[in-house]
């Protein structure tokens, strides 16, 4: 059989192992959310899990909260994109962000939060920096800075993880948009730098982002983990709310938390709504300026400050991780002190035998799922050689499980198991980590094989070679960097998920990831410090081993 | 050098790439005359056009002076130079129409949208465009293309005019319609022209100056 046949097989996969999980999910949590589960003494069908999800205290509170914090964060990171992509592409300093994003995508959204948190709290590292000296203070500000009821240090926790993805989306669709002959063309009719690319290629770029946009949106308004951490706590967002219930041992939550599921799904789908009105108010400003035809020449202040503020997202995810690793080591260290006192590492030594489990099984399900997304998504990227074009609905299909909140299908998915009598393993967890790691090991690598000048397999072709051969010897060695790169990207990913691991593992499988977040709330700094930096550990092991294959395969002699 | 001396001034212009000498010109070209730079290609024609419109790669390094109307502008931003800008694709805005092309283009001394729409609609048809304005580029043909091209670039009320092989995408009759097209409104408008291309016939119709660049094949 040839690759060509056997990739046949490559798009039906995707849309099942995809949308299997997410159509089977959503309809079990439809289910109990209407009182229909008769594994949990559900026998008929009724309102009542609406009636006490309305009756909940604060819920409408939880639910704006959501709505707000997501929308400012997506907002914020588009912004923040956009201007620097403005400002600053195919520039010595894009560049330098540019080589950062690979590895800053990789780092966990949880530990991405943790540092941040340790950073700008109140006795964190920015005010040890500034006390006394600046603040006049040897104690810390009396400031709720983290974990404050508007939800600002989780809209700069989820800005500063965002914008390294949507830069990343940018730069893959960048191709298309034709920048620098457009940039050439409005400068010289007058156009300042940014407004130029504003007003010339950004339309053509974000409609090749849409999805990802939206993506963001969904994301932000729904996320746990880094709420968990960096979000209010009376009340919470609605999205944690909805985790409580679900973990409540009180299995007649169930209903309730399959009720706020569904809310959150449709508050989700508002806030993309309000974003498309976002959109449309964007596009009718910009076709109204680009029609007056104001040049904007003297945008220098403006590039500048975009710069700034680009530097400061990432200095900040740096800045979290030096944190992380001084509080990991630390024994005593008062408050304005910059480094500790003293240095122990009595917490590693206590934490090394529990974190073997845990980093063992991330590890696992890791190396699993992004293998397996890795075949799933070169089928489909054979069989599209072969049709000469990728279908409609790929994208749709491949950003769904990244539109629809995670609690609205994974509630479902918890449940069905829960009936089925499934016990949580390695596999039904790898299953479901494919679900999130396939969209973006799939979008990593789908860029540079269409760059890919199939002449060359024409070459190997004429000369002989069959079609095997020419995959095996020509191609996928030839693209081997981009398949290695896509293979990190989706082992970070599985390393990183939260909920799906929390909920399928359900508690009898573990990984670093979930143990992490659980010790939010304990609020032991050297014990968090650790977890973090080994649950950041195994996503840069993986781009380590990236590379060095990488080298090691293109080494010249 | 006199303050005075209108059209496009090339003083002693050398463009390096490493160490190694690319070309050196020397010219002056008058208002609503075309300078023509001949050359095979890799001889650095686009690199000489990059550097007057003031977008010159970073692996080139250039000495000399660029003086339009006697105004130094070598060290001035693309967008202040006042350079318009032919390319041998139109590159017209795929996400506008042709008006909204055309809107872009025009200075925004031109205040009321009623004003400015008025001054594409005369631009449109002084290319024989009339009524194309809500057209989206993707259905005219080159030719027109071509045409709301020219138009984008003169409602930008340029200094001079830079062109880069704008012929050669077209059919061989348009080719010929188009260089007219352009060598007379330049004329009309009397802006300064410098064109590179390695298509003899377009030098014979720009009926200026000739300037040969790089080693004869």
């Amino acid at each position: 059989m040839t690759p060509a046949a056997l990739s046949r097989l490559g798009p039906p996969l995707l849309v099942i192992l995809l949308g299997g999980p997410i159509g089977l999910g959503l309809l079990f949590t439809v289910l109990p959310a209407f009182g229909y589960l008769p594994a949990l003494g559900g026998n008929v069908f009724s309102l009542e899990p609406f009636q006490r999800l309305l009756a909940e205290p604060g819920l409408w509170k939880s639910a704006g909260l959501s709505l707000w914090t997501g929308l400012a964060a997506a907002l914020l990171s588009v912004a923040l994109t956009t201007a620097f992509l403005a400002a600053w592409s195919g520039t010595r300093p894009f560049r330098a962000v540019e080589r950062l994003l690979g590895p800053l995508l990789a780092l966990p959204h949880a530990a991405a939060a943790f540092g941040l948190a340790f950073l700008i709290a109140p006795s964190g590292l920015f005010f040890r920096a500034l006390s006394p000296g600046l603040t006049g203070s040897a104690t810390p500000p009396d400031l709720l800075i983290v974990n404050d009821p508007l939800g600002l240090a989780l809209i700069a926790g989820l800005v500063a993880k965002e914008v390294p993805f949507l830069l990343l989306v940018a730069l893959a669709a960048m191709p298309q948009a034709d920048g620098e002959r457009r940039m050439l063309v409005s400068a010289s009719l007058g156009y300042g730098r940014m407004a130029g690319f504003l007003f010339t290629v950004w339309p053509t770029l974000y409609r090749q982002m849409r999805l990802a946009v939206f993506a963001v949106v969904a994301f932000s308004s729904s996320v746990v983990d880094v709420a968990a951490i960096l979000g209010p706590t009376t009340p919470p967002t609605l999205s944690l709310r909805l985790v409580r219930w679900s973990a409540d041992p009180d299995l007649s939550l169930r209903f309730l938390a399959s009720a706020g599921a569904l809310l959150q799904l449709a508050l989700s789908a508002l806030a993309i709504l309000v974003w498309i009105g976002f959109e449309r108010i964007g596009r009718h400003g910009r076709e109204n300026l680009a029609a007056n035809g104001q040049r904007f020449p003297g945008d220098r202040a403006v590039r500048w400050l975009a710069l700034v503020l680009q530097a400061l997202t990432v200095f900040a995810l740096l800045a979290g991780i030096l944190a992380l690793m001084l509080w990991s080591v630390a024994g005593l260290w008062p408050f304005p002190d910059f480094l500790p006192l003293t240095v122990s590492i009595q917490g590693w030594s206590n934490l090394l035998p529990r974190l073997a489990e845990p980093l063992g099984n991330a590890a696992l399900i890791g190396v699993l799922s992004a293998l397996f997304a890795l075949l799933l998504a070169l089928f489909c990227l054979i069989r599209e050689d072969a049709t000469g074009l990728a279908p409609r609905w790929r994208s749709p299909l491949l950003y769904l499980p990244l539109i629809v909140p995670q609690a609205a299908f994974l509630f479902g998915l918890q449940l069905m198991a829960l009936w089925g009598g499934l016990v949580p393993s390695i596999l039904s967890l790898t299953l479901v980590h494919l679900v999130f790691v396939a969209p973006y090991l799939f979008l990593a690598l789908a860029p540079a094989w269409s760059a890919y000048d199939r002449r060359y397999e024409q070459v190997a072709a004429s000369l002989g070679g069959s079609a095997w051969t020419v995959l095996w010897r020509i191609k996928l060695p030839m693209l081997s960097r981009a398949v290695l790169a896509s293979l990190a990207i989706g082992f970070a990913v599985s390393v990183g998920l939260y909920l799906p691991t929390l909920l399928i593992g359900a508690g009898r499988i573990t990984t670093i990831t979930t143990e992490a977040v659980a010790l939010a709330s304990g609020g032991n700094r050297r014990v968090i410090g650790a977890y973090a930096l080994a649950q950041m550990l195994l996503p840069a092991l993986g781009f380590l081993l990236a590379d060095l294959s990488a080298r090691l395969i293109w080494r010249r002699p | 050098m006199a303050a005075a001396v209108t059209g496009l001034q090339l003083s002693q212009i050398e463009i390096r790439s490493n160490a190694a000498k690319l070309l050196g010109i020397d010219a002056h070209v008058a208002p609503g005359t075309v300078l023509t730079v001949m050359g095979p290609s890799g001889s650095g024609k686009s690199t000489l056009l990059g550097f007057l419109g003031g977008f010159l790669a970073q692996a080139f390094t250039a000495s000399g002076r660029v003086r339009i109307d006697g105004e130094d502008i070598t060290a001035l931003a693309p967008q202040s130079r006042g350079a318009g800008l032919l390319f041998q694709d139109a590159l017209l805005f795929p996400h506008m129409s042709v008006l909204g092309n055309l809107l872009f283009a025009l200075p925004p001394t031109v205040k009321t949208r009623a004003a400015r729409e008025a001054a594409a609609e005369q631009a449109l048809t002084e290319m024989d465009l009339k009524g194309f304005g809500p057209r989206h580029p993707d259905t005219l043909s080159g030719g027109q293309r071509a045409r709301v091209a020219l138009a984008r670039t003169l409602l930008s009320q340029p200094r001079f005019l830079l062109l880069d092989e704008p012929f050669s995408r077209l059919d061989a009759p348009l080719r010929a319609q188009a260089r007219r097209l352009v060598f007379s409104e330049a004329q009309k408008r009397t802006l300064p022209v410098v064109l590179v291309t390695h298509d003899m016939a377009d030098a014979e119709a720009a009926d200026g100056p000739v300037i040969r660049i790089g080693t004869p094949a």
